[in-house]
């Protein structure tokens, strides 16, 4: 029983990372209905500016942490401004194409400037925020995942349903040129979306690298595990993300705990194929019926 | 004799015909026999070694190339898992080699089959999905494939993979670069000759419309489905052909060449050589495979020299920073690629020195 109370905790804590990393991915595809195939290195440059800010600069944490979100909002702004706005009204097939492409050069850059090695960040979580549960022990960082997707979940629920960017932005996604026609400033909206999604994909990067390291490789692999996450939970809900993000963690520490290792890494895309082909549209996602 | 056609200085069609000959003019049809003569007569007997072993695998990406290109460029469908499908052909082929004992032209064309079968499994969900979907799919079956890839032991031979042993064909045996490179390159005309017709068939125009407007096609009668998954197998057969033919070319296959990374290259190979274009895609190829080539030399060359081994390391990742930025410059700059530069270069020859 403990083997499967551990199994379990550890299957939600990793899920919640998963979750929380998927967050960008359907922030950016909520506002935009771009496929992000950059995610996992988004991911990655949201690690590395706090990595160098708070390790090397040593600079104070919240001084860091607020650079961080600053810096990757600009980012964000520039690489919009560079490589996507040039897209704006071109077919979908090519922004993904982009993104993808913009994938791999970061990666290479990346990895140009850091190398492959796992760097780690300072201690600087409170330990308060750990606590035991039965005779399993939660760390600081789980609870503190936890905390960041619930107030992710609040605040992009409300800033979607209730705040005229937000509902722009949607707007945006759902149809483009329909919203140019009815005024809607696409470009700013674009803009917008990939800054806020820089900074979404900072926060997770950071809580990843907390917890795993920062490693370049591992941080863009997981932003492939992030397909199956967003399938699952639907493509477009924030929510459905979350659960998508715990229910996939759980699947993965459960089959490496009972089954085997080597399918633990492969199970989340078999299940992927199966949701694809029985419930399309995810668990929450908006149902598009086309019967073409 | 009929009149020899030159090029006429507009666009001056009457018939259907016209509209779908492959040649505008008898030049064309020149200088294609002059191009066949060149890939045959000369440049196999001018080459080096090491030049025809570069050569080889030029052709033989080429031909998966022309498979991504059917289906990103012609139908509009994206595949993230081209490389996995490559590598089930290359499996098929040694083991049915190794364990069936299948001639050399038999396997390549049962690895054809047998990829283009493993396609379609994975181009099932596109029934109900637009491509955004099929991208996911084909992702997820890049991963099952290289998971099957390396724990099927008892089939794959696992991490350690299969050593063919020696193929013959007509009594010539193939280890020989020279050799290899007719077969390699005769499979390559055959299937680009082809792809330029299906091109012309009600089938190619299917897949265009498909790419179009997906409803409009449906309103027209086309059957999505079908036609989608046509064209999925179609691709996945060229893979498959040209897995086969890697794995007579390497003569030894492991799980790990068969990667997500070798997946993005032939969708850049796709890209930076011209979506929906056939020459396009063989450039992508040749510009991808010199790239590489050049690119691992210079980090060899930089290790050599020992300026310091340290900055020959941290050259590597360079690599892929530069195709990244190569696709991202082509998407924005040339999203028609280098046939398009091909054609523009091409059309300033034939207008000189009336361009107007």
């Amino acid at each position: 029983m403990d083997f499967f109370m551990q199994l379990l905790v550890n299957g939600i804590s990793l899920g919640l990372l998963y979750a929380l990393s998927a967050l960008g991915f359907v922030m950016i595809f909520k506002s935009s209905s771009v496929l992000n195939l950059a995610h996992g290195e988004l991911l990655a440059i949201g690690a590395f500016v706090f990595l160098v800010l708070s390790a090397w600069a040593d600079l104070p944490i919240i001084i860091a942490f607020s650079l961080t979100l600053i810096g990757t909002f600009f980012l964000g702004f520039l690489v919009e401004r560079l490589f996507l706005r040039p897209l704006i009204g071109e077919k979908l097939i090519e922004v993904i194409m982009m993104t993808l492409g913009l994938g791999i050069m970061f990666k290479g850059l990346l990895l140009f400037i850091f190398g492959g090695d796992i760097h780690a960040y300072p201690d600087f979580l409170p330990e308060g925020l750990s606590f035991e549960l039965g005779n399993i022990f939660i760390p600081s960082v789980n609870v503190a995942t936890f905390v960041i997707g619930i107030l992710f979940l609040i605040v992009f629920g409300f800033f979607f349903k209730y705040s005229s960017q937000g509902i722009y932005m949607r707007s945006v996604a759902d149809n483009q040129p329909a919203a140019l026609s009815l005024g809607v400033h696409v470009r700013r909206v674009f803009a917008m979306s990939w800054a806020i999604a820089f900074i979404v994909a900072a926060i997770s990067g950071i809580v990843l690298g907390i917890i795993n390291g920062v490693n370049v490789h591992s941080l863009s692999a997981v932003g492939l595990k992030v397909f199956p996450v967003v399938i699952l939970g639907g493509l477009d809900s924030i929510g459905g993300a979350i659960l998508g993000g715990i229910i996939i963690g759980l699947l993965e520490t459960f089959t490496g705990g009972y089954i085997s290792t080597s399918l633990r890494e492969i199970i989340p895309y078999i299940v992927l194929v199966i949701i694809l082909m029985v419930k399309p549209y995810g668990l929450f996602g908006l149902v598009e019926i086309e019967r073409v | 004799m009929r009149k020899l056609r030159f090029h006429p200085c507009g666009n001056f069609k009457e018939s259907y015909d016209q509209e779908l000959s492959i040649f505008d003019t008898d030049f064309g049809r020149l200088w294609m026999i002059i191009g066949l003569v060149v890939l045959f007569g000369v440049i196999p007997f001018a080459s080096g070694t090491y030049l025809l072993f570069i050569l080889n695998t030029i052709g033989i990406y080429a031909i998966a190339a022309l498979g991504l290109n059917l289906l990103i460029g012609y139908t509009g469908q994206i595949s993230l898992g081209h490389g996995a499908f490559f590598g089930v052909g290359a499996y098929a082929a040694a083991i049915l080699t190794t364990r069936a004992g299948f001639p050399f032209w038999l396997s390549v064309i049962a690895a054809g089959v047998f990829t283009a079968a493993v396609g379609v499994v994975f181009g099932l969900p596109s029934s109900r999905l637009k491509h955004l979907y099929l991208l996911i799919a084909t992702l997820a079956g890049q991963f099952i494939l290289e998971y099957v890839f390396v724990t099927w032991k008892t089939l794959t031979g696992g991490a350690e993979g299969i050593i063919l042993s020696e193929a013959r064909l007509f009594g010539l045996n193939l280890r020989d670069d020279r050799t290899f490179y007719f077969i390699v390159y005769v499979c390559l005309v055959v299937l680009m000759w082809t792809m330029v017709n299906l091109k012309r068939t009600r089938y190619g125009r299917a897949f265009i419309a498909i790419r179009d407007n997906d409803r409009a096609a449906e309103g027209m009668g086309i059957p999505i489905f079908l036609y989608k998954l046509l064209s999925f197998s179609i691709s996945s057969f060229y893979a498959g052909v040209g897995g086969a033919l890697f794995a007579y070319h390497m003569m030894s296959i492991t799980p790990e060449p068969f990667n997500l990374w070798l997946s993005i290259e032939f969708i850049a190979m796709i890209i930076i050589g011209g979506l929906g274009s056939i020459p396009g895609a063989i450039f992508g190829t040749v510009f991808i495979v010199s790239l590489n080539e050049v690119l691992s030399h210079l980090t060899e060359y930089l290790m050599n020299v020992g300026v310091s081994t340290g900055a020959a390391i941290t050259l590597a990742p360079l690599k892929e920073f530069v195709f990244g930025l190569a696709i991202v410059l082509f998407i924005i700059f040339e999203p028609k690629g280098l046939a398009e530069i091909w054609r523009v270069i091409r059309s300033s020859f034939r207008l000189w020195p009336f361009s107007y």
